[in-house]
């Protein structure tokens, strides 16, 4: 998979609007693996942060309660047709990725 | 309320059955089939547009459906697309590519499942994609779920709006593929006894615990899916397989006769309802 | 992409469609800094307000009508049940989303800056049948509203 983040950027009016799909298992540690039987450990993304024209914008804190491949999206002011929209997570276990996209 | 719908669910039933089911598999013609399968859902969900139908369950249950268009709004099959378009462009060890096979367009969902006269047997999508595969020496992919289901999506997504238009042409041997499918359809099997007609049929809007059973016809038509429960994508072949366990009954293998031959009935009752694969389910 | 061209597309008034946001625009935290402090005791807490506490400082919050919850009455599927939060109150500061019912509650916390649209959606995960509780932070108050979320066992495997 080339990203793991695919994001659409939307402008209208003064807002813009942003939706973000990310792949991740999104593992509690408390699900038990149906053929081992043992429990999956904990995999999953605890923070996300939005930029936009290198400005956060919002900052989420996420828990394993999160559905597997997460969703997310929020709007806000103060942004421009062209601007970049920068999505970036982490997850507890190290990992991150992050992903930018023009508003459209 | 309970009462009426199971009364009026009989009746139809028992008419669809005796025309469709009771009687030999070999007793009716395609089109007979066609009329009185279409005739059944119409008065079963009376209103419901006949695209509307490919849209599973969501068609009759209104309190799924927002629940499901608020999954669509931004689906978790989309990087599956995008992966399987990589595929699509990515030539094999030979130089060749999977257009060699199908042709330049990606968009091939219509031309499938359909009835190959010189293999004498029904091709399904999932099945010429392997076969490509090793005709060009490739390795063949696993056919529940994974990759071909990624390439599955890329090619049914660049098909949406295609009509599903499976014919069974004027040849015994297809006939009776046909009919293996139907009669497949109508079999009761498992410790619980069920026919894929018995729930999907007869039982269609009615509950299963708390799931709505989703009507037979337009099955064919979203795959392959994002399943909830299985958080990944997967195949039509799959989900029969699946169901035939839940009725606790011996799977068969996935692109086996036996659910090419499903798969070729199933298709053909939902004639002219549009591909719209992939898609999201619970 | 061709992604574009061949997404579904439903009549207005569905679910989703007028979603989101929440965000905005001027720096109050580096990220950085947000992200040292992932707030483990808040997502381990039993409870909503050990949890309440832990995120907004408090856990007293007075019921507020301002504040929308989107969720289906009846989760098709308990592993993704779709949730947008939403509110006009102003001067709003953070959004927790909490699962009454979860083992432990805290789902998710939105940071907002000044200007932002308190608008967010999300999927969730809901182990049963509970109230989906939404905390809103504004002028250092807290506001809430709930929604209750069925979730049952589905008889094809759901």
């Amino acid at each position: 998979m080339a990203n793991s983040i695919k994001i659409r950027a939307k402008i209208k009016g003064d807002t813009t609007e942003v939706k973000c799909l990310m792949t991740h298992p999104m593992e509690t540690g408390l699900r038990k693996d149906s053929k081992t039987g043992k429990l999956v450990p904990a995999h999953f993304i605890n923070e996300v942060i939005a930029e936009a024209g290198g400005k956060p914008v919002m900052t989420a804190e996420w828990s394993g309660g999160i559905s597997k491949n997460p969703y997310l999206s929020f709007s806000f002011t103060g942004a421009a047709k062209g601007d970049e929209v920068k999505i970036t997570w982490k997850d507890n276990q190290g990992g991150s990725d992050s992903e930018t996209a023009k508003i459209s | 309320m309970k009462m009426t719908q199971l009364a009026l669910t009989a009746i139809c039933a028992i008419s669809a059955t005796v025309v469709m089911a009771d009687k030999k598999a070999t007793d009716t013609s395609p089109a007979e089939d066609l009329k009185v399968y279409r005739d059944y859902f119409n008065k079963r969900f009376p209103g419901i547009p006949l695209n509307e139908f490919g849209n599973g369950v969501y068609a009759i249950d209104k309190v799924s459906r927002d629940s499901w268009e608020a999954i669509e709004e931004f689906p978790p099959y989309e990087p599956m697309i995008e992966a399987g378009e990589a595929m699509w462009n990515k030539p094999f060890a030979n130089g060749k590519s999977f257009a060699s096979c199908f042709g330049n367009s990606p968009a091939q969902r219509k031309n499938y499942p359909h009835w190959d006269a010189k293999r004498k047997m029904v091709v399904t999508m999932e099945l010429a994609i392997n076969d490509c595969l090793e005709a060009n020496g490739e390795k063949p992919l696993g056919y529940n779920k994974g990759k071909i289901a990624d390439l599955a999506a890329y090619m049914a997504y660049q098909s949406r709006g295609q009509k599903i238009d499976v014919q069974i042409p004027n040849d015994p041997d297809a006939l009776a593929a046909y009919n293996d499918g139907k009669a497949f359809y109508f079999a009761r099997r498992g410790q619980l006894n069920f026919s894929c007609a018995s729930c999907h049929m007869e039982s269609a809007g009615m509950h299963v615990r708390t799931d709505t059973l989703s009507p037979a016809l337009g099955h064919a038509s979203g795959w392959p899916v994002y399943r909830s429960k299985w958080g990944e994508l997967g195949t039509l072949h799959r989900r029969f397989g699946g169901c035939n366990e839940q009725v606790r009954a011996k799977k068969f293998k996935p692109q086996g006769k036996e659910y090419r031959n499903l798969e070729y009935f199933l298709a053909h009752m939902s004639n002219g309802i549009e591909y719209n694969g992939p898609s999201s389910r619970k | 992409m061709t992604m574009n061209t061949k997404r579904r597309v439903f009549l207005k008034g569905s679910m989703a469609a007028g979603s989101v946001g929440v965000a905005i625009g001027a720096g109050l935290l580096a990220p950085q800094a947000v992200i040292a402090a992932w707030n483990e005791k808040a997502f381990q807490a039993k409870s909503v307000d050990d949890a309440l506490t832990a995120t907004m400082g408090a856990a007293a919050n007075t019921a507020s009508d301002a504040i929308k919850i989107k969720a289906p009455d009846i989760a098709e599927n308990g592993a993704v049940v779709p949730v947008s939060v939403s509110t006009d109150m102003s001067g709003v500061e953070s959004i927790a989303l909490l699962a009454e019912g979860n083992n432990t509650p805290l789902v998710a916390t939105f940071m907002l800056g000044a200007g932002a649209i308190p608008d967010v959606s999300t999927r969730i995960k809901m182990g049963k049948t509970s109230d989906v509780i939404a905390v809103v932070k504004a002028g250092g108050k807290l506001h809430s509203a709930r929604k209750s979320v069925k979730v049952t066992i589905g008889g094809c495997g759901g």
